[in-house]
């Protein structure tokens, strides 16, 4: 995959009186886990928001392989989202969820590759009428990353996606995360739990009051112990 | 804007005065204008009635132009002039309303009629309130949920009015105020023109005291900017 | 509007449509809602017999129950997308916001027309309106009144999406603006439902009057949706 980056330049995001984000740049490269790590408010999730261009900044751009792309919706095939909360239609099964996602990102062979997302995402067991509202916690997250993968996105982002999880779930989401991380992908993780970043990034961020505390990259991986430590000098006043 | 942060500007005083000023001529007009034949006295009231239902009018195409401003354009400067106009759209409407009744009951004997213009005040004024529910209950989107209303409202105002005459044509019309005798559109005018500056006083105003609050949140973020720089 | 935009339209109504399909959980309370709203009225509106204000009553009960009943439709169709986040995903997706406006208007009209049947039967029966006499002229009145107030109803229901308030201030901001529509559609039916009028030139007329307000509030919908719904 050609080294398609991501790049935030001086992104300024304001809600009428509140100025959520301040001047915040950042590159982010395909093939690694960036962690976007902060205390609560800090501006994690808007950042996110712009990323996925749901939201525009108030100033700024947003560049994917030098392209602008924060006014672009033809950007958002190429990007893939899971949040907090799975984001599917509770009263259809698995197969059926994913079927309007497929014809929303206009796929063509979308019965071969649902099956083949099911397997991957190991939900092809379940009964194939069950409506999304019988499924776990655990099931509704698999079937949030099927629905966010199936259209081959290149950006993948993930907001506090192990939240609620329990740790076999929060186990089995690192894997993947750095599954999609050796197939190229330019994946982003929002999280508060530090030690999960530890796990899988590679780029560490650290958002504080809006700003960008820290911003270091570690081909090699972060040790629980230098997160911690980079965290705490990040967020020193 | 060198002026918008400061409470009593002198051009704010000057257009108190001016509308000082043209109140107390209109005023005399009114007095001295000839009494309407039928209703004597109380069709005064109509100096007072009709222009507040034009500046209630005026209030909702302001709002809506300043919502067209924000919702399309991002324009922090459209969404304090859209709150600011719904506002005076509310209390002039609330005018209208209040006067209207009582000149239908001098006039006709009832309170209430379902008349073409009365009604379509009434539905404004509502969508106004509407307008200012919206934004305080609207929850996170509530500026752009009044917007959205502020435009609706805008181009209701000629499909109200107009079903609701057509409506009234198969009941017995009642005209409002069809003709003016000579003497009294004198004394209209000049009443218009002092509550269409009384509207423009209370509008600067209002502004004025948006305008400083958003001046306050740039000097508060400024403030946070040099101590971040400090440290 | 490209073809891509229509595909999109009908995908995201066909999925609501679907989705109530299955469960008609909506189908259900809203068609008994409106049924008790009718009957209400007309134990409310009871008098000793008025033959002359049977179209009247009739045509109001039954627009005023669409109207209350609607907004159950309107919050119902909107709702569903913030159960588990749906709408983000639907927004993330590359359909246009335009498409999800109409599809999402599509969906509530088809909900509303379905309960409107059942609710012009009762209304029919209760109020010994003559509901039977003109179907062609009073389906058109139907269609193009639930047009004219799902139309304003989607941009409103979106953008109350994530307010605490939803349910109380649907209805507060809605009914005023669609109040023309009312005027409009329950004008028409009462000279439907009337075996004294002399003509039906009443009915085209109002019938003129919806299109036109059909038109205007879809034209405004489509324009200010997208910045209603999107950002922030």
């Amino acid at each position: 995959m050609s080294e398609r980056h991501l790049r935030v330049a001086k992104v300024c995001k304001s809600y009428g009186r509140q100025r959520a984000l301040v001047d915040v740049s950042l590159t982010f490269a395909p093939g690694q886990v960036a962690a976007i790590v902060g205390p609560n408010g800090a501006g994690k999730t808007t950042l996110l928001g712009i990323l996925s261009t749901l939201s525009r900044p108030t100033s700024g751009e947003i560049f994917l392989a030098d392209e602008p792309i924060t006014r672009d919706p033809s950007a958002r095939q190429t990007i893939g989202y899971v949040g907090h909360e799975p984001g599917v239609y509770p009263d259809l099964s698995a197969r059926q969820n994913l079927r309007i996602f497929a014809s929303l990102y206009a796929l063509t062979d979308a019965e071969a590759r649902i099956t083949a997302m099911l397997k991957r995402v190991d939900l092809a067991d379940v009964r194939h009428d069950l409506p999304a509202r019988a499924y776990s916690r655990g099931m509704l997250q698999r079937l949030a990353l099927a629905r966010a993968l199936l259209h081959g996105p290149e950006i993948l982002l993930f907001d506090e996606p192990s939240s609620a999880l329990d740790p076999v779930g929060v186990r089995w989401l690192s894997e993947e995360l750095l599954r999609e991380r050796d197939a190229g992908r330019l994946v982003i993780l929002v999280t508060h739990d530090l030690d999960a970043a530890a796990q899988v990034a590679g780029h560490l961020v650290v958002i504080r009051r809006g700003r960008v505390a820290m911003d270091r990259t570690e081909p090699a991986g972060f040790t629980t112990a230098q997160v911690r430590d980079l965290y705490a000098e990040a967020l020193r006043d | 804007m060198p002026n918008e942060n400061r409470t009593a500007s002198p051009r704010l005083l000057v257009a108190c005065a001016i509308t000082a000023a043209l109140f107390v001529i209109a005023c005399k007009a009114i007095a001295d204008a000839p009494r309407e034949i039928t209703m004597g006295l109380v069709q005064k009231i109509f100096y007072f009635h009709v222009p507040c239902a034009w500046l209630l009018m005026l209030s909702t195409l302001v709002c809506a132009g300043g919502s067209v401003a924000y919702l399309f354009g991002g324009s922090e400067r459209g969404d304090r002039v859209a709150v600011t106009a719904s506002e005076l759209g509310v209390v002039f409407g609330l005018c209208v309303l209040v006067s209207g009744p009582l000149w239908a009951k001098a006039a006709w004997g009832v309170y209430w009629q379902w008349e073409a213009r009365l009604t379509s005040s009434l539905l404004l004024w509502l969508m106004l309130v509407a307008y200012v529910l919206a934004r305080r209950y609207g929850g996170a989107a509530a500026r752009r949920l009044a917007a959205a209303l502020a435009l609706f409202a805008a181009i209701d105002i000629p499909l109200v009015y107009f079903s609701v005459r057509f409506f009234r044509s198969i009941h017995p019309q009642t005209t409002v105020v069809s003709t003016l005798g000579p003497g009294m559109r004198g004394a209209f005018w000049l009443s218009l023109l002092a509550f269409t500056a009384l509207w423009w006083v209370l509008f600067s105003a209002r502004m004025a005291t948006e305008n400083a609050y958003a001046r306050l949140v740039d000097l508060e973020v400024l403030l946070d900017q040099a101590e971040e720089k400090k440290s | 509007m490209t073809r891509s935009f229509w595909r999109y339209t009908a995908l995201i109504a066909l999925k609501d449509l679907r989705i109530e399909g299955r469960s008609r959980e909506v189908l259900y309370t809203m068609g008994f809602s409106a049924a008790l709203v009718v009957l209400v009225f007309s134990f409310a509106l009871a008098s000793a017999t008025d033959p002359a204000q049977g179209p009247i009553t009739a045509a109001g009960v039954l627009w005023a129950a669409t109207l209350f009943t609607g907004t159950v439709a309107l919050a119902r169709v909107l709702d569903r997308e913030r159960e588990n986040e749906s709408i983000r995903s639907l927004l993330l997706s590359p359909a246009p916001r335009a498409a999800i406006y109409a599809g999402k208007l599509i969906a509530t009209s088809v909900l509303m027309l379905a309960v409107e049947i059942l609710l012009t039967v009762l209304v029919g029966v209760l109020f010994s309106a003559g509901v039977f006499s003109h179907l062609g002229w009073l389906a058109l009145v139907l269609v193009l009144g639930t047009i004219g107030f799902a139309s304003t109803g989607v941009v409103f229901s979106a953008a109350l999406l994530r307010s605490r308030s939803r349910e109380a201030l649907l209805g507060a901001l809605l009914f005023p603006i669609v109040i023309p529509v009312l005027l409009a559609a329950s004008r028409a039916t009462a000279c439907l439902f009337d075996p004294l009028s002399p003509d039906l030139e009443p009915v085209a007329f109002w019938t003129r009057f919806l299109l036109a307000t059909d038109i205007i509030y879809i034209s405004l919908g489509l324009w200010v949706f997208e910045p209603v719904v999107s950002g922030e």
